[in-house]
């Protein structure tokens, strides 16, 4: 529990997490991400880069809550330390959110330099949910990281976007541009559905890493655990157990530099006495 | 399964029924005000800032403004932060 960061000489992290298509999972990854790092001792923030489509709070749970935004810091119309937004739950964890009525225009490249700057000097883990596409948003998330975590689902669409994203990170960002050490990129596999996979049905994990040819950070499971947690605002490692939570602890510890084994559990059906008794989804 | 047979149960609701209702209180407000008064808040504290000024001196980071909305009603809160009192350097008589 003890986090490895020493207060004067902090080595911060920014983490975009980011994918190109649509609805794979860059949020509730974002966030079950962040909670299991502030959750090991380690102070997280996450920031909501979909301005105009805010829905990272809605994820967080924290939705009632926000008062100024990551638009309102960058044009200074708030400090950032009224928009941070602390989370219930762990201290560790703070949530930047976005503005739900500006446009992508009101981010700027000096403006999100200057923030991450400043979150720098407080945070050990900076992590940046990217909006989908590959516009300005989705630039400037990924513009400042020291490593990415790109979500792609086994298929074709969401494949070819993830790659097409890679080619971006080693070419559109700050260390790209100054010829410094490339960002670290690796895959994280999400709505993984092994029985679809073993029918044939979907690609299987050797098929999208030999694609995209990036080490991959974990595999998570479809669960119905992810949307009950987004249901009820709660980050799903910080929900009830499931094979979900487990497979982000599991990619986490790997974000760290832990050595642990891929394990693809497929959730278990319930069984009679479960089914009548167990709690629903 | 839940819906007969166990009246006696404790039931809690269903996370689609909480996420509904999460929806509800939220769209409520955006649909109110944001969408016609976008961001309110950073003059809000601006104007707090300049009539609190008038009459005594604090810092320009002084209005700490919070939010908590709720289902049946919002709370505003709005934190001034005054000065500590200074205290008068040695040597000088105080004066009464």
């Amino acid at each position: 529990m003890t986090p490895d960061s020493n207060e004067d000489q902090r080595v911060s992290k920014i983490i975009v997490v980011t994918s190109g298509k649509g609805g794979v999972g860059k949020t509730t990854s974002a966030a079950a991400i962040s909670a299991a790092l502030a959750k090991r001792g380690h102070k997280t923030v996450v920031i909501d880069f979909d301005v105009g489509l805010r829905n990272l709070d809605m994820i967080m749970g924290c939705e009632r809550r926000v008062v100024f935004d990551f638009i309102n810091v960058i044009q200074g119309e708030a400090r950032l330390k009224q928009a941070l937004i602390k989370d219930k739950r762990l201290d560790t964890l703070s949530v930047l959110p976005t503005s739900q009525t500006r446009d992508k225009d009101a981010l700027t490249t000096e403006g999100v330099e200057k923030v991450l700057a400043e979150l720098r000097e407080e945070f050990d883990y900076i992590i940046c949910d990217s909006p989908a596409g590959i516009e300005r948003g989705a630039q400037l998330a990924m513009y400042f990281a020291d490593e990415a975590i790109v979500v792609t689902n086994p298929e074709v669409s969401s494949v070819r976007d993830s790659d097409r994203v890679l080619g971006l990170l080693a070419s559109k960002t700050k260390r790209a541009e100054e010829g410094g050490e490339p960002i670290k990129a690796q895959v994280l596999l999400t709505r993984y559905d092994s029985a679809r996979i073993k029918k044939g049905e979907m690609m299987s994990l050797e098929d999208v890493l030999e694609i995209l040819a990036v080490p991959l950070l974990g595999i998570i499971p479809e669960s119905t655990a992810v949307l009950r947690a987004s249901n009820v605002g709660v980050p799903v490692v910080l929900d009830e157990p499931s094979n979900a939570s487990a497979a982000y602890e599991d990619a986490v510890a790997r974000l760290l530099g832990d050595k642990v084994d891929m394990r693809i559990e497929d959730e278990k059906r319930p069984g009679f006495f479960n089914r009548l008794f167990g709690r629903s989804a | 399964m839940k819906k007969f047979g166990f009246g006696l149960w404790p039931r809690k609701q269903s996370s689609g029924q909480t996420a509904k209702e999460r929806l509800q209180i939220l769209l409520a407000h955006e649909r109110g005000s944001s969408a016609e008064a976008p961001d309110f808040l950073p003059q809000l504290q601006r104007d707090i800032l300049e009539v609190v000024r008038r009459h005594m001196q604090i810092d320009n980071d002084a209005v700490d403004v919070r939010m908590e909305r709720g289902d049946d009603f919002s709370s505003l809160e709005i934190n001034i932060e005054l000065p500590a009192k200074r205290v008068p350097p040695q040597g000088v008589p105080r004066r009464r």
